[in-house]
């Protein structure tokens, strides 16, 4: 191997592994607050890449019927938990967010229909309505099921992935989409070509995680999360509403997975069920990193990216066998060095 | 025939006349032998996951290997395929093992995950590796056969499904309702309590991973035979949720729930693959939305699965029945010390961090002595047990009982040596009667195994436990709560049921942490009654508790503990008039 081949193989690997980050990132966050462990994640990501797709390729993705739907799901889930006190401005609030929301997002969709597709307005729709759909899937499958153990949250969250990528097959078809570039500029350096899109990866990689750290170390809200993930009935007590911890951390993961989305698919063609492989990526890193450390999540995705690229270089048809067993010595290191702890389950 | 095996003989008949009714379609009999395949699998997730806890997304790929076992080994090496039978349910079980090793260990979500993550990778490699085909599998495996003749039809495979998914469910009733099975069942609730009567928790967690893994393999080698092919999509990450999912649905916690499970979900995914495109007049995967849908919707309604909502309609049986009378089990053999030291605490000191909880405590319990351990919240009094009995390691100083040093003694030893306990926060299993919670206590008093268990071969040490339950929850006066769900019980009732688990260990020395809390007035007086009847017949007892009374009239001797440090020790009479201890409950005199 000469050093060229080896500084590509380790871009390769950063520009994916900065991708599962961001998915780590996010799956440490819904776990963290809702202890929901997101298989959708990976819907996340197909819907906001390939709405993204279908909208710079002039068409109507189907991704907006589907949230305009679930909104009226999560409006007639709201008006039925507020049955027995249905003041005015709690249904109005529902209404805002579940039945206006979604169908203003249709309206400018149907406005700019058939004028010249803008990169930016795509993708600010794109994760609209991906955000849509991720808040709406929270309030219908997982509210009301908020205080049940991991496991049934866990079941919850294959059936929404398996819906999810029904829907996704329905929307899309079976046939895989590529979509524009952020950017098509390029700069070299040495022997190496960094595309605009890659640098877009990083930056954007990096201004989530500082978002991230910020929101969580110097905002209310984000003090608001680690409570209630701290201890849900406490958090509750101190006035906390722990519903609207697990929507605002379902909205961020979903934003998250749309933006991870929209920056690979012009990278990669990806198919309905692509998701669920570049989820499960994600997953990995999560699972280095605990399920609670950001930074060590981070770098574990990078590590993760790394792995993947030298593996399709050297024995590519074990690529996936190499990068999914890599979680085995971590888990195995992770058990000796912390005996398991007494939980209270159930 | 037991009252116990009549509805499974009565299944059993009715699946043995189902192929013989003319007019049933041939594709009812597809159905049935996917059902009973699927349900081989679930029935050894419902053990791992709904009784003990621990979720796998992976039986998938331990199908794989007993399918790719048979396969490899019949075609390229032309055994015959009763001859691979036990070479599938080894190769299963042995990766299993492996596995087991590596990922029971981890706790709570991180065990899913890793399922989920060896299940993938498994995947992807029977899908790589040339000996089994590559992604195209392995073809023209032979069918089963005997003698002359071959199950070659669905109709014929049949019998060989079913006669498996039955066998296997009654092994797997008869391991629950055993020794094994309680510590089974003890695992989900935590190991804390499971360890503290002598369970291996990790042996308890590997046993029933192979079990699951064997089931599932059985179920491969089976489905290898029935396909007479075998590739590696059936073995993949999505069917390993599949299976879980049947569990779920059909009810994680029972183990016919597994079989209901697989009839309900391969039925209903038959029914809407079939109906919907003619509903919706669409293309694609319109079933897995609905299946999704309805998954989750299952859950909001019945999150325990379908299986206990069906038998809550049946009569249930008599709820006031009494184990057999059965021969006393041995008691301990070893008498009190000579020097009538029971328990010596020798200036034993446990940090957390910077905090010192328990700082160079010394004190000692003799035989047929009630020392009572009190001090004000916080004051290291729990610590100072779990000290004692292998729950926490002491950062420095020793623990002896009977002249045996305990330091660095994990729980299961320390309760060899007859030191039983309860806990402070009530550990005991809540779906299980009273009964097998107390039975639980006598887990080293039994002898039996899982494989006597599954064979039934452990009736007479079984009925000696159970016999032995019965006694002690009759001595602390639960018997007509015997057969309730324990965690039915109020939680004063649910301490005196800690109790008389403890007793089931034949302790020489019984650690009762705040036995009194939560019960009335003439409640606290049968136990003080009870304690003292424990002392006449030999035991000592150290307690933990707050209520001030009730320690002043029953104990012998009083140690009192204050932000860790002993700050008192004496009779009664000498404590309450300590100036110490009245600050230190009190606040400084004005």
């Amino acid at each position: 191997m000469n050093t060229t081949i080896l500084l590509f193989l380790l871009q390769d690997g950063i520009t994916n592994g900065a991708i599962y980050a961001l998915l780590g990132l996010a799956l440490v966050l819904v776990f963290a607050v809702t202890r929901v462990i997101l298989i959708p994640q990976g819907e996340f990501i197909t819907f906001g890449a390939l709405t993204y797709a279908s909208l710079s390729a002039g068409q109507m993705p189907g991704t907006i019927k589907l949230a305009v739907a679930m909104g009226i799901v999560a409006f007639a889930f709201d008006l039925f938990t507020f049955r027995r006190a249905l003041h005015a401005k709690r249904v109005l609030r529902s209404v805002a967010v579940n039945i206006i929301v979604p169908l203003a997002i249709w309206g400018v969709m149907l406005a700019l229909s058939g004028r010249p597709a803008n990169i930016a307005v795509n993708i600010t729709l794109s994760l609209l309505i991906v955000a849509a759909i991720g808040l709406y899937l929270y309030r219908i499958a997982y509210q009301p099921i908020a205080h049940t153990s991991v496991l049934v949250l866990l079941i919850a969250s294959v059936g929404c992935h398996l819906a999810l990528q029904g829907f996704g097959l329905v929307f899309f078809g079976a046939e895989g989409q590529r979509g524009p570039a952020i950017s098509s500029d390029a700069i070299t350096i040495g022997a190496l070509r960094f595309t605009g899109q890659s640098i877009a990866v990083y930056g954007i990689t990096i201004a989530l995680i500082v978002g991230l750290w910020l929101f969580f170390g110097y905002t209310l809200y984000g003090k608001a999360l680690r409570a209630t993930a701290v201890n849900r009935l406490g958090a509750r007590l101190a006035g906390i509403r722990t519903t609207l911890s697990g929507q605002i951390a379902f909205l961020l993961a979903s934003v998250i997975g749309a933006i991870s989305g929209i920056l690979i698919v012009p990278i990669t063609t990806l198919y309905y069920d692509t998701g669920f492989l570049i989820g499960l990526k994600g997953f990995v890193a999560a699972i280095i990193g605990g399920l609670v450390s950001y930074p060590l999540t981070a770098a574990a995705a990078i590590l993760v990216g790394c792995v993947e690229a030298f593996s399709s270089f050297y024995a590519s048809n074990y690529k996936e066998v190499i990068v999914f067993t890599l979680i085995l010595p971590v888990l195995v290191l992770r058990s000796l060095a912390a005996p398991a702890v007494e939980e209270e389950k159930d | 025939m037991t009252s116990r095996l009549l509805p499974v003989f009565v299944f059993a008949t009715l699946m043995a006349v189902i192929p013989f009714v003319p007019g049933v379609p041939p594709f009812w009999i597809v159905l049935l032998d996917n059902i009973g395949l699927a349900a081989l699998v679930a029935m050894g997730l419902v053990l791992l996951t709904g009784v003990g806890g621990l979720t796998s997304f992976g039986q998938a790929a331990f199908c794989g290997f007993g399918a790719y076992t048979t396969a490899v080994l019949t075609t390229t090496y032309g055994l015959s395929p009763w001859l691979t039978l036990p070479l599938s349910l080894l190769v299963a079980g042995a990766a299993a093992v492996l596995l087991g090793l590596i990922t029971m260990r981890l706790s709570g979500h991180y065990l899913p995950l890793g399922t989920i993550a060896w299940g993938i990778s498994l995947f992807y490699l029977f899908g790589k590796l040339e000996f089994l085909g590559r992604n195209d599998g392995i073809s023209g495996i032979p069918p089963l056969s005997i003698g002359s003749w071959k199950m070659l039809d669905p109709g014929s495979i049949y019998f060989p499904i079913w006669i498996a998914v039955i066998a296997c469910a009654v092994l797997s009733m008869n391991l629950l309702d055993s020794r094994t099975g309680r510590a089974i069942r003890a695992l989900r609730r935590g190991h804390v309590a499971a360890e503290a009567f002598g369970v291996q928790t990790a042996r308890a967690k590997l046993l029933v991973f192979i079990y699951a893994a064997v089931l599932a393999g059985l179920s491969g080698w089976l489905y290898a035979h029935f396909q007479r092919a075998a590739n590696p999509t059936p073995f993949g990450p999505h069917l390993g949720i599949e299976y879980l999912f049947i569990a779920v649905v059909g009810g994680a916690g029972y183990v016919w729930g597994g079989v209901l499970g697989a009839a309900v979900v391969i039925i209903l995914k038959e029914v809407l693959q079939s109906y919907l495109p003619l509903i919706f007049g669409g293309s694609g995967q319109l079933e897995t939305i609905v299946f999704g849908i309805l998954l989750v919707a299952l859950l909001q309604l019945a999150p325990t699965g379908m299986w206990p909502w069906l038998t809550a309609l049946l009569p249930q049986g008599d709820s006031r029945r009494r184990p057999a009378p059965a021969d006393a089990l041995p008691t301990r053999a070893e008498s009190a010390p000579a020097d009538g030291v029971l328990l010596q605490v020798e200036n034993a000191r446990k940090q957390f961090g910077g905090v010192v909880a328990v700082n160079n405590v010394s004190f000692a319990v003799k035989s047929r002595e009630i020392v009572a351990l009190i001090g004000p919240n916080g004051a290291g009094k729990s610590t100072t047990f779990n000290l004692i009995t292998g729950v926490l390691q002491a950062t420095a100083g020793s623990v002896t009982v009977r002249g045996e040093s305990v330091s660095g003694a994990p729980p299961q030893e320390v309760v060899k040596l007859g030191v039983a306990r309860t806990f402070q926060h009530v550990k005991l299993v809540p779906d299980m009667t009273v009964l097998e919670n107390v039975a639980l206590g006598a887990h080293l008093r039994g002898r039996a195994g899982a494989i006597a268990s599954m064979l039934r071969l452990d009736r007479a040490d079984e009925a000696r436990l159970l016999a032995e339950a019965a006694r002690q929850i009759e001595r602390v006066g639960l018997g007509d709560q015997m057969n309730q769900l324990a965690g039915s019980l109020s939680l004063g009732q649910q301490r005196i049921v800690e109790i008389a688990r403890a007793l089931c260990v034949d302790p020489m020395l019984l650690l009762l942490d705040e036995p009194a809390a939560g019960l009335r007035h003439m409640e606290k007086q049968q136990l003080a009654a009870l304690l003292r009847q424990l002392r006449e017949g030999g035991m000592s007892v150290l307690l933990v508790e707050h209520d001030m009374g009730f320690v002043m009239n029953l104990a012998d001797r009083i140690v009192v503990l204050d932000f860790g440090t002993k700050i008192a020790e004496g009779t009664p009479a000498e404590i309450k008039t300590n100036a110490d201890v009245i600050k230190a409950y009190l606040g400084a005199a004005a």
